[in-house]
């Protein structure tokens, strides 16, 4: 079984957010890049394929050479081959598209992207993906088991879970379920070692259109100050959401 | 020409956020001088979308499709789009409207953006605000492509009332067949949803354990409101993890959110930061949630949520 794992570079979970050049851009100074988490636990799912089926993992990016230490990490963690192509990420449109030409007559078997990235969130790529190839998709994706060319998929939908089945190929959009987080995989020194022995394949994008632009980026309004209630006077609290909030 | 507003249905009735996203489309339909056509799947009365403006109701009544299936959801509303020279689709942020829409946006090779949170700024280009980095930051995004797709976040538009008297069309699609099958389905029992609710009530490690949530529950029930968790509580296994809200969560875009035992770590915060509303019960007052609140209590847990409780049953049994 060939799995390719899409892997979003994406700030630390606890980074704080800035911007820079006139609000245009990120402002990276000071943050630590990480695996998106969606894609840490799809990446997590692979190497339990990885274990039980014999599966080999690719991982692939679309960005700039500063993702390269990202990528690295998900071969130290035990993926067997990365790919980065070398193209600044405009917007899912592109980037949906390159990796769909990289897959193109690859033949693998899954595809795990997540269900969105913490940064961008748009929940886009792996759908576009599944369109553009005419391939099978999931989202939400909370449960995943292959069965030589069959897989039973859980997804998270409003209101409740559906089990759903499907032939392979398929790609989904995964999220914590599909592991638990103490499931996570630290790199131990003997991955990380191996890592750097592991294929790195860095190729040329092969087309750059895309659809959307990010222009300008804003902080929220700062919060006006909070009122504070006495608990022994709830009436009050009561009487704030009524009267001044109007939510209740 | 022609602007699509994509409705999500329940029970064949459409869902609350069905009217939220009329309104946004009609804006852009009166700005652009454009028809605006309402498409529903499986909907029995049509009668309150009339209510917000549209020029035609487009239903698709098939019960093979009863079940919500993204390729063919999408695969219907592009032949609806294919008849009707649709330039704009818009459609809400449910998890099903945001299944459909990328592939949607690649069989009308269109520019999609998501988690928009307001009207158009700018039509030349036609210029968006949306969410990003998980709601700890907005940015402006401008469509380039003829075609356009945008999803809207829950409580980010106002519903504007503006009665029509539309023509209802019954759209005979062609059906693909399905190459996914639902196997089986499992309804969370009794609870409302944290996207449909007005109100959530969530909780913390403060609680201590998955005993105490009663509580909350009790809670939630008076005021009809769903019930969420923090990340620890949810790795904890106190709750299941479609309770869980935050940057890996859910997120919350809801009129009230009630924190009870949250620290309000900044993940956290980063998730429920769209809900317009925010309430602190926590006994820390240096916790940091207060600083993002609105309304705050410092105060046991234990002994402020029953008695809130309390009051409130009395203040919905006067106001009812």
């Amino acid at each position: 079984m060939k799995i390719l794992v899409c892997i979003s570079c994406v700030p630390d979970t606890t980074s704080k957010i800035n911007f820079t050049n006139n609000d245009t851009d990120f402002d990276t100074n000071g943050v630590q890049f990480v695996i998106n988490p969606n894609d840490e636990f799809g990446l997590t799912r692979a190497m339990w394929f990885k274990e039980k089926n014999n599966a080999s993992i690719d991982v692939i990016n679309v960005g700039e050479q500063s993702n390269e230490t990202v990528l690295r990490k998900a071969l130290a963690i035990g993926a067997d081959r990365a790919i980065r192509i070398d193209s600044k990420a405009i917007d899912s449109y592109q980037v949906a598209k390159n990796i769909s030409n990289f897959i193109k007559e690859k033949s693998y078997d899954l595809i795990i992207a997540g269900r969105e990235s913490i940064d961008y969130n748009g929940s886009m790529v792996p759908g576009m993906i599944s369109e553009i190839l005419n391939i099978n998709f999931i989202t939400n994706c909370v449960s995943l088991e292959i069965n030589g060319s069959n897989a039973t998929a859980k997804r998270e939908m409003e209101g409740g879970i559906e089990t759903l089945t499907c032939e392979l190929p398929l790609i989904i959009g995964g999220q914590k379920g599909l592991v638990e987080e103490s499931d996570l995989k630290i790199p131990n020194m003997r991955g990380i070692m191996q890592a750097r022995q592991k294929p790195f394949d860095v190729i040329a994008p092969d087309q750059s259109e895309f659809k959307t632009e990010t222009h300008k980026f804003y902080k929220p309004e700062d919060k006006k100050e909070i009122k504070m209630v006495d608990p022994d006077n709830l009436d009050k609290l009561i009487d704030l959401l009524h009267n001044e909030a109007k939510v209740i | 020409m022609s602007i699509i507003a994509y409705i999500e249905s329940s029970n064949r009735e459409p869902k609350k956020s069905a009217y939220e996203v009329i309104s946004y489309a009609k804006n852009i339909s009166e700005k652009l001088s454009t028809e605006l056509i309402v498409v529903a799947i499986n909907v029995d009365n049509t009668n309150e979308i009339s209510n917000y403006g549209p020029d035609k109701i487009i239903v698709v009544n098939n019960q093979s499709i009863k079940n919500f299936n993204p390729k063919i959801y999408a695969e219907v509303i592009y032949q609806i789009c294919n008849k009707n020279s649709t330039n704009h689709v818009i459609l809400g942020g449910g998890a099903d409207s945001k299944f459909l829409a990328p592939i949607l946006s690649i069989k009308l090779d269109a520019g999609y953006v998501s988690n928009v949170v307001g009207a158009p700024s700018n039509y030349e280009p036609f210029t968006v605000k949306r969410t990003s980095f998980s709601n700890k930051s907005f940015c402006d995004v401008s469509i380039l492509s003829k075609n356009k797709i945008i999803s809207i976040s829950s409580n980010s538009f106002e519903k504007k009332k503006i009665p029509s008297n539309p023509e209802i069309i019954e759209f005979d699609a062609e059906i693909p067949d399905s190459k996914i099958t639902q196997a089986s389905v499992d309804l969370s029992k009794g609870n409302i949803s944290i996207a449909d609710a007005d109100i959530v009530v969530s909780a913390g490690r403060g609680m201590k354990g998955p005993e105490n949530w009663h509580l909350i529950e009790n809670l939630a029930n008076t005021l009809n409101a769903a019930t969420a968790c923090s990340k620890p509580v949810s790795d904890l296994g106190w709750r299941p993890h479609s309770e869980h809200v935050g940057q890996t969560g859910k997120p919350v875009a809801t009129n009230l959110y009630i924190a009870i035992g949250i620290s309000g770590a900044i993940q956290h915060l980063a998730g429920v930061s769209s809900s317009k509303v925010k309430v602190v019960i926590n006994n820390d007052p240096e916790a940091p949630f207060f600083k993002a609140a609105d309304y705050g209590v410092v105060g046991d847990a234990f002994e402020v949520v029953p008695k809130l409780n309390e009051k409130l049953k009395a203040f919905k049994a006067e106001n009812n």
